[in-house]
């Protein structure tokens, strides 16, 4: 196995803006919490795909946050119920 | 805006070059006559005359957003009841409403209250709603069925005749999943219905649809269709007349095919910018607070019996309906 990545903060964030996920692609570390934050002017989701649902944000207005700890190592699809062709993804080792 | 023809070169009572600026001013109030499936521009004063004759009249109110308050655009309801008071202003009242969808902004019950008052106070017999994505995506449309879904079926569709026309409202927000481009979906169950529902009416009826997110694709990459709306298409194709009413992009654009007329309607709340004019499609931004009602508004259509056409007049929210 390579070497030890480097140590990740155990804290990311994901901007909403412009109706895209920003890092559209993340990678994290196992244990890792991620903090999406809305910045649009409307409404979206954060919500995972497929069954069982792993998580969903609910309704994100402006300004509100929503936070996932991801506790396995995965490649984790999500997307905004209201506008479903946002899509991003977590990549988590 | 003058409404008087200035080139008639086709010797048609259509100005064209008239017609084209009409379209292109958001406070034209540009007449539409469907009679046996060919469209007719007609200017205000030969609506005057029309108006009279109609069967019937009612209106569609579309994307009210209620809880929605950013920027300018901070009294959604106080716009909502502007557009309610136009209504009511009407020497003739509506038969029926048919808000589009998008009726609060959060699906909260508080906003739903409001909606439910606010449409109360329209002088009517009564309204019907399909709702929006907005309605929907919280809790997968528990409050809005509670409360509107009264008479609908399966996600919330339903249909009605009213003086021989034939309405069906779609319901195209919900079963949303991950990575579709297109927001609108019907599926399948709902689409069985509406093939039954169709299956004994004479060609001869009129149908008016009604549903949240445009059936046709208006802008893709926007999410600004419907992705299974092709078999609703066919099933409706065989009909004299059909008028599908839309909502859901704050804006009006039309289309006909073959006989089927699709019409947009502006939102009472916030304008959102035409396709590709803008990065997302958001609450249009730098609108000056003073020209604000000029963005919003509310359609009129007039059903005229005896050539069995369906008359559609768009108004803003900055001035009148016309009157019939």
């Amino acid at each position: 196995m390579a070497s030890a990545p480097a140590p990740q903060p155990a804290a990311v964030n994901v901007k909403i803006d412009n109706f895209t996920f920003q890092p559209k692609e993340l990678e994290i570390a196992v244990g890792t919490t991620v903090t999406w934050k809305n910045a649009d002017d409307v409404p979206h989701t954060a919500t995972s795909k497929g069954k069982p649902q792993l998580f969903d944000s609910g309704a994100l207005d402006t300004d509100d946050k929503f936070s996932f700890t991801f506790s396995k190592p995965g490649k984790y699809t999500y997307y905004c119920k209201v506008h479903p062709h946002m899509t991003g993804v977590v990549i988590v080792k | 805006m003058s409404d008087i023809i200035k080139k008639d070169t086709s010797n048609d009572g259509i100005d064209r070059r008239g017609f084209l600026t009409c379209m292109a001013w958001a406070g034209a109030g540009m007449v539409w006559a469907m009679k046996g499936g060919i469209l007719t521009a007609r200017a205000f004063s030969e609506q005057v005359a029309a108006g009279n004759d109609a069967d019937f009249t009612f209106v569609q109110v579309s994307d009210s957003h209620i809880g929605f308050n950013k920027g300018v655009y901070s009294d959604v309801v106080g716009t909502f009841q502007t557009a309610v008071s136009r209504i009511n202003a009407l020497p003739k009242p509506p038969s029926l409403i048919l808000h589009t969808g998008d009726l609060t902004h959060l699906s909260k019950p508080a906003e739903f209250d409001t909606v439910a008052q606010v449409m109360k106070s329209i002088k009517t017999q009564r309204s019907f709603y399909v709702p929006g994505e907005h309605d929907y995506f919280v809790d997968n449309g528990r409050e809005f069925l509670d409360r509107f879904g009264k008479g609908t079926q399966g996600t919330g569709w339903q249909s009605f005749d009213f003086n021989g026309v034939h309405f069906v409202g779609l319901v195209n927000v919900a079963n949303i999943t991950n990575g579709q481009t297109a927001l609108g979906v019907l599926s399948d169950d709902q689409l069985n219905w509406l093939q039954k529902d169709l299956a004994d009416l004479k060609t001869s009826t009129p149908i008016v649809v009604f549903a949240h997110v445009p059936l046709w694709t208006v802008y893709e990459k926007w999410g600004w269709g419907t992705q299974d709306s092709a078999r609703a298409l066919t099933l409706l194709k065989r009909f004299g007349s059909v008028s599908v009413l839309n909502g859901h992009i704050h804006q009006i654009l039309q289309k006909v095919e073959g006989n089927v007329t699709f019409h947009t309607a502006r939102s009472t709340a916030f304008p959102q910018p035409e396709p590709g004019k803008a990065e997302s499609p958001g609450p249009m931004k730098n609108v000056a607070a003073e020209k604000l009602r000029s963005y919003l508004g509310l359609t009129r259509i007039d059903y005229i019996e005896h050539t069995g056409s369906l008359a559609t007049t768009d108004s803003t929210l900055a001035s009148d309906i016309p009157a019939t």
